[in-house]
C-alpha cells in the first residue's frame, strides 16, 4: 500500500479522533458545566457560594431532604431488583435459546426491542391495570417497581448480552465443559459467565444508569424515586435539585466507565 | 511454528480402553435421517477412524457417542452399558473438537486441569497431573500463558491434554487437525497415535481426508448418507474396497468406461480382473488407482495412446493425467525424471498384476 493511499473500514487518525471527541465533549460539557456553575449560584446577586453544597451536610439537611434520601435509597432498591430481574430472568433465556432454540432468535429479539419503540406515557396506560393486580399479589412496596423497569431495560440490556453472545463461540465452549464432566450448571457458572462477563456488566450497568434516571413511569404510577423527588425539591430548593442530578450523573458515569474496566480478560505476562 | 518434542508420558492404565458398541442407532433432523441405523464394534484400545464425505453422518455418531446428540433410536454402549441416556457429563469421554475450545479466560494449566475440577480432586493432585499431561504433549512450558498466545497446533494440543487428563474410557476427536496448517497436521496425528497407543484409550476420529485416516486408524469406517458403507483396516479398504463408492473416496481413482465380458472388464482392448461381485455383460465403468497404470513406449505391447493434460510435481514423485480416445482422463503416478509435456502424445500401460486395486460397476449403478 502506497503511503498515501486511504485505509478503508479503519480507525480515523489521531487528529480527527481528537476534534470528533472534542467537539462530542464541548456538547455534553456545556451544560453539566451549567449546571456545575448553578449550584454556586448564590441567589440573583450574582455571586458564588458554596452553601447549597455544604448546607446537604449540616444538622438539618437530613430532615429538610428526607425524602429526597428516601427516593435515592428507592431509586437504588429499583436498581438492584432491576439488575436481578435482568440477571435472573433475561440472561439463562437469552443462553438457552443461544444453545438450545437458535431458530427463536429472532422471535427474543422483536420482543426485547418492542419496549424502546413503545412511549413510556403508552408504557404506562397498559401497565396501569397489571399494577393494579401487582399491588394485590405483592403489595405496594416501591420495589414492585421494577417489574415494570424490568421492561424498559429490555432493549439495553439485550443488546449488550447479545453482542458478547455472538462474540463468544459458547456452543463450543458449553460442549466442551460438558464433556469434562460440568453439569449444566457448573457450565453457566465456570464456564460461561466469565466469558460473557462484559455484556453482562454493560447490561447490569445501563440497566442501573436507566433506572436512576426513570421519571414517567414512576410518576404516572404515583411512586417516589429519585426523578419524581428531584422534581419536588425542584419546585423549593432548584440548586439541591441539581446537585442531586450532578451526582447521579457522575455515578451513571462512574458505572458506565467501570464496564471497561471491569469486564477486560484476563492477561498472562509472558508474550507468545 | 516449533513444536517442542514431548518430554513425558502421561502413564497408562492397563486396560484403561473401553469396548465401545453402536447397535443400529438411528437419527433423524426432520424429513432428513442422519444415521441410518449405524452398527459399530471397537475393541479396548482401538483408533478408529470415521471417514466420509461432508453431510454423511460422521460428526453426528461421533456426537451421539459423546451425548451432545440424543438419538431416536438403538443403543450406545461403553463396556457393555447402554449410555444412550446417560448425559455427556456422567459418560466418561474426552473429546477434542475442531474448532479452538479452550476457555479463553483460563490459563492452559487451568483449561487442562477443567475436568479434575468438576471431578473434585484435590488441587495440589490436579495441579500435578495436569502439569504431567501438558508434558505429555510437549507443552510443559506453557502453562501460565492463555489461549490467544498459541498458535492453532498448540492449542490442540492442549485441548488433546485436557481431554486425556481425567483418563476417559473413549476419546473422540471430532477433525481436531482440520484448522491446521499441512505440516503441523501431520506432525499432531502421529502425536495423537502415539500418546493413544501408549495410554491404550480406544478413540474415534472423525475425518473427511483419507490420507489422515488411512494414516493413523487401525480401522477405518467409510460413511455415506447415514451409514458405514465399509468398515475395515487401512490396508483392506484400499485393496478391496467394497463398493464402487469406497474405491472412489479411499485413494484416487481413474473411471474408464469398459465392458464387462465373461467375468472380466476390457478397457481399451485391454482385459482387466474384476474385483467384488460379478456383473453381467455389458457397458461398465473402471475405477483404476494412479499406481496401476505406467508410462510405455509406443511400441509397447497393449500399449494405450494419449494425450498429456496435466502434470504435477509431488515431491517424491510426478502425477500426471491423461486424455484418452473417447475423452476420459487417466490418471497415472510415476517417477519424477519422466516430464510429460502438456499436449504431448504419450503411451500408457495397465499393470495387468496390480489391477485387482480397480474396482468395476455397471453403468447404471455409477455413482
Amino acid at each position: 500500500m502506497t503511503k498515501n493511499a486511504v485505509r478503508i473500514g479503519t480507525e480515523p487518525n489521531p487528529v480527527v479522533r481528537w476534534v470528533i471527541l472534542g467537539v462530542v465533549g464541548v456538547v455534553f460539557a456545556f451544560p453539566i458545566l451549567a449546571m456545575i456553575e448553578f449550584t454556586f449560584r448564590d441567589g440573583l446577586s450574582g455571586a458564588h457560594t458554596l452553601d447549597h453544597w455544604t448546607g446537604l451536610v449540616s444538622e438539618d439537611a437530613a430532615r429538610t431532604y428526607r425524602n429526597l434520601f428516601t427516593a435515592i435509597g428507592n431509586s437504588l432498591l429499583l436498581a438492584v431488583v432491576t439488575v436481578a430481574i435482568v440477571l435472573v430472568v433475561l440472561l439463562p433465556t437469552m443462553i438457552l435459546v443461544h444453545l438450545q432454540f437458535p431458530r427463536l432468535k429472532r422471535v427474543l429479539e422483536f420482543v426485547c426491542i418492542i419496549p424502546i419503540t413503545v412511549p413510556a406515557i403508552v408504557l404506562v396506560v397498559g401497565l396501569a391495570p397489571v399494577y393494579a393486580v401487582v399491588v394485590r399479589v405483592f403489595g405496594g412496596s416501591i420495589w414492585t417497581l421494577a417489574f415494570a423497569y424490568g421492561i424498559t431495560v429490555l432493549p439495553y440490556a439485550y443488546r449488550a448480552i447479545q453482542s458478547n453472545l455472538d462474540a463468544v463461540d459458547v456452543v463450543t465452549l458449553s460442549e466442551a465443559g460438558r464433556t469434562l464432566s460440568a453439569d449444566w450448571g457448573r457450565v453457566l457458572w465456570f464456564v460461561l459467565l466469565p466469558n460473557l462477563k462484559r455484556g453482562v456488566l454493560a447490561a447490569s450497568f445501563i440497566s442501573v444508569a436507566v433506572v436512576l434516571g426513570e421519571f414517567t413511569i414512576a410518576s404516572l404510577l404515583n411512586r417516589v424515586n429519585l426523578q419524581t423527588a428531584l422534581l419536588q425539591v425542584g419546585q423549593s430548593d432548584p440548586y439541591v435539585a441539581i446537585i442531586f442530578a450532578l451526582l447521579a450523573l457522575l455515578l451513571a458515569f462512574l458505572l458506565l466507565l467501570s464496564i471497561g474496566r471491569l469486564g477486560r480478560p484476563r492477561r498472562s505476562g509472558s508474550g507468545s | 511454528m516449533t513444536l517442542t518434542a514431548p518430554t513425558r508420558t502421561m502413564s497408562a492404565e492397563p486396560g484403561s480402553g473401553a469396548t465401545v458398541e453402536l447397535r443400529g442407532v438411528v437419527k433423524n433432523y426432520g424429513a432428513m435421517q442422519a444415521l441410518s441405523g449405524i452398527d459399530l464394534v471397537m475393541r479396548p484400545g482401538e483408533f478408529v477412524a470415521l471417514l466420509g464425505p461432508s453431510g454423511c453422518g460422521k460428526t453426528t455418531a461421533l456426537r451421539a457417542l459423546s451425548g451432545l446428540e440424543t438419538i431416536d433410536s438403538g443403543s450406545i454402549l461403553i463396556d457393555g452399558v447402554d449410555v444412550a441416556a446417560v448425559p455427556t457429563n456422567k459418560r466418561d469421554i474426552g473429546m477434542v473438537f475442531q474448532s479452538y475450545s479452550l476457555f479463553p479466560h483460563m490459563t492452559v494449566v487451568e483449561n487442562v486441569e477443567f475436568g479434575l475440577r468438576m471431578r473434585r480432586v484435590a488441587k495440589a493432585d490436579r495441579r500435578e497431573r495436569a502439569t504431567e499431561a501438558l508434558e505429555m504433549v510437549g507443552l510443559g512450558a506453557h502453562g501460565e500463558r492463555f489461549a490467544h498466545q498459541l498458535s492453532g497446533g498448540q492449542q490442540q494440543r492442549v485441548a488433546l491434554a485436557r481431554a486425556l487428563v481425567t483418563r476417559p474410557r473413549v476419546l473422540l476427536l471430532d477433525e481436531p487437525l482440520s484448522a491446521l496448517d499441512a505440516k503441523v497436521r501431520v506432525q499432531l496425528r502421529e502425536e495423537i497415535r502415539r500418546i493413544t497407543r501408549d495410554l491404550g484409550i480406544t478413540t474415534v476420529f472423525v475425518t473427511h481426508d483419507q490420507e489422515e485416516a488411512l494414516a493413523v486408524a487401525d480401522r477405518v469406517a467409510v460413511m455415506r448418507a447415514g451409514r458405514i458403507e465399509q468398515i475395515g483396516a487401512p490396508q483392506e479398504l484400499y485393496a478391496t474396497p467394497a463398493n464402487p463408492f469406497v474405491a472412489d473416496f479411499v485413494g484416487l481413482t481413474s473411471r474408464i468406461p469398459g465392458e464387462v465380458v465373461d467375468g472380466r472388464i476390457v478397457v481399451h482392448g485391454i482385459a482387466l480382473p474384476l474385483l467384488g461381485d460379478a456383473l453381467p455383460d455389458g457397458p461398465a465403468v473402471a475405477l483404476i488407482r494412479p499406481e496401476d497404470v505406467a508410462l510405455a513406449a509406443a511400441g509397447d505391447a497393449d500399449a494405450i495412446e494419449a494425450t498429456v493434460v496435466e502434470s504435477s510435481f509431488l515431491g517424491s514423485l510426478r502425477r500426471t493425467s491423461f486424455q484418452l480416445e473417447g475423452g476420459s482422463l487417466l490418471s497415472v503416478q510415476h517417477d519424477v525424471g519422466d516430464h510429460p509435456q502438456v499436449g504431448e502424445r504419450a503411451y500408457l500401460r495397465l499393470k495387468r498384476n496390480a489391477v485387482a486395486a480397480s474396482v468395476v460397476t455397471s453403468e447404471k449403478s455409477a455413482i
